[in-house]
């Protein structure tokens, strides 16, 4: 593909704050991000013609606040990896020239839950007939099925599980915006009240209030931008089921493989050629399933590579630097937040800055590992 | 609060009316042979819509599970409470309570036989499963 036809995150930019923001709804947390995004790409939000994010509010809800009417929307609605496959969506709309300049947000008060949606539950539904009976409370009890499994058959223990979040802790503290910025032990984790038997406290996210949002363009006009253009280099999408009782393999993530061979094929590289990671965190396991997937160790060693050490400050494979949905913050759909980080760190402008972060790649999970999106950023175009 | 009940639509009715009579319910395709769960029309292994309604033998093993301390409505009194997926001897999964055991995880060990039994909800009966020999 030819350098012209790249496409770049031209803005990126949060809301002004993340975590507790009860005098915020959350279509003003879409808005309050959009502003922020437009202003880094520096541009007028009248330069938007096409925009995405999920419903609710949807796409048709945010232009209008926005007092915009784009000529391309998208209101892909896959739980927390949407805005990756917004990203995607985006680069092969820009390709079409079906748009120029997408806006893409996420707001979402899911801690305070001012102007939420209320979760739906449908008992006609497929998980309302063969799952919710038996007492399910979302995220908490259905993404975490899968890892007793996984202990079974390799061997991960509950003190590997619980230095997912240890390891994390550590970058959040060097984040001012984390909501949790101590560091902590595998002790504390593993003494944290039990929420779902083999899941602690500590190793399930956190559930806070923000919002985020991107400006994509194409890469032939990088230098109309005031920041540091950051080229999506090869981006992946991919599903798998929508009840985790019928994922195929329960020590794997078929969503997250397929959609990371995608990205790095598309890229054209491989993973010694990352410098840093960003892998969807609403519970300890999810890194130990997305570093196996995207093919970093093999199947079983992600337990014991992240107890080494190798992927916290000082660590061959930086992964998280944000802190993650276990300590930075996680509105509900986190994965605005892991593309943030993820372009901070290839500008060069995140609190806990890698070195020569030329290549970030980023792993989304949706619904309890019934999607994926992978996005694969660089500091040079192809 | 009561539990979640079920609302059969018409493509599981044959499921839940089989559960009324005590009996486990899959569909198996004609084309491929595969049987498969959760009920719908059209065979997701090879996409054939031939297929036909048989009595699993409720026969299954422990595939994984949680414990869940933070219970769903009308779980509140029976303290925390196993969410399991057990794997049908036919080979299809499914979600499930584990009843007959103390749901802890000393006694709840993967792989452990079990049998299906039926817990009255409201209109339906639901199918749970016991360790063999442990049948309510």
């Amino acid at each position: 593909m030819s350098q012209d036809r790249g496409v770049i995150i031209a803005g990126a930019a949060e809301t002004d704050a993340v975590g507790k923001l009860p005098n915020h709804s959350t279509l003003q947390l879409h808005i309050e991000a959009a502003v922020n995004a437009v202003a880094d790409a520096g541009l007028a939000m009248r330069d938007i013609d096409g925009v995405a994010t999920v419903n609710a509010p949807g796409p048709v809800q945010v232009a209008h606040a926005l007092g915009i009417t784009p000529r391309w929307m998208d209101g892909t609605g896959v739980g927390g990896t949407s805005f990756l496959l917004h990203v995607r969506h985006a680069a092969a709309a820009i390709r079409a020239g079906y748009a120029t300049t997408v806006l893409i947000t996420h707001g979402e008060s899911g801690r305070s839950r001012v102007g939420a949606s209320p979760f739906p539950r449908g008992g006609s539904s497929m998980p309302g007939q063969f799952e919710a009976p038996y007492g399910t409370t979302g995220p908490t009890s259905t993404f975490t099925i899968p890892v007793l499994r996984y202990m079974k058959e390799y061997g991960l223990t509950h003190e590997q599980l619980a230095y997912v979040a240890v390891a994390q802790r550590k970058w959040a503290a060097q984040n001012p915006r984390a909501m949790f910025r101590d560091l902590m032990t595998v002790e504390d984790v593993l003494a944290s009240r039990m929420v779902a038997y083999p899941f602690h406290l500590l190793e399930c996210c956190l559930v806070t209030d923000g919002g985020g949002a991107l400006i994509v363009a194409a890469a032939d006009r990088a230098a109309d931008f005031p920041k540091p253009a950051v080229h999506v280099l090869g981006t992946g999408e991919a599903m798998e089921t929508p009840m985790i009782s019928q994922m195929v393999d329960f020590t794997e993530s078929e969503a997250f493989r397929q959609a990371g061979l995608a990205a790095f094929a598309e890229a054209g590289i491989t993973t010694a050629d990352v410098r840093h990671l960003m892998i969807y965190d609403a519970f300890a396991h999810v890194p130990i399933y997305g570093v196996e997937a995207l093919g970093f160790v093999a199947k079983g060693e992600a337990g014991a590579f992240i107890a080494e050490g190798n992927t916290e400050p000082g660590g061959r494979l930086p992964l998280n630097t944000n802190g993650g949905g276990l300590s930075y913050t996680h509105t509900g759909m986190y994965g605005m937040f892991a593309i943030q980080e993820g372009v901070r760190q290839v500008r060069g402008e995140a609190s806990a800055q890698v070195p020569d972060a030329d290549i970030s790649v980023i792993l989304g999970n949706g619904g309890m590992f019934a999607t994926s999106g992978v996005l694969v950023l660089g500091r040079a175009g192809r | 609060m009561t539990k979640a009940i079920p609302q059969p639509t018409p493509e599981t009715q044959p499921f839940w009316d089989g559960c009324a009579r005590g009996e486990l319910m899959l569909q198996r395709c004609l084309a491929c042979g595969k049987p498969y769960f959760y009920p719908r029309p059209i065979c997701p292994a090879c996409g054939s819509t031939d297929i036909e309604w048989f009595t699993a033998s409720g026969q299954a093993t422990l595939y994984s599970y949680v414990i869940n301390h933070r219970p769903a409505p009308g779980f509140e009194d029976q303290g925390p409470y196993a969410i399991a997926v057990v794997e049908l001897a036919e080979g299809p999964r499914m979600m499930t309570n584990i009843v007959g055991v103390p749901n802890t995880p000393e006694d709840l060990v993967l792989d452990m036989a079990l049998q299906v039994t039926f817990e009255q909800r409201g209109e339906i009966s639901l199918p749970v499963f016991a360790p063999v020999g442990e049948q309510q």
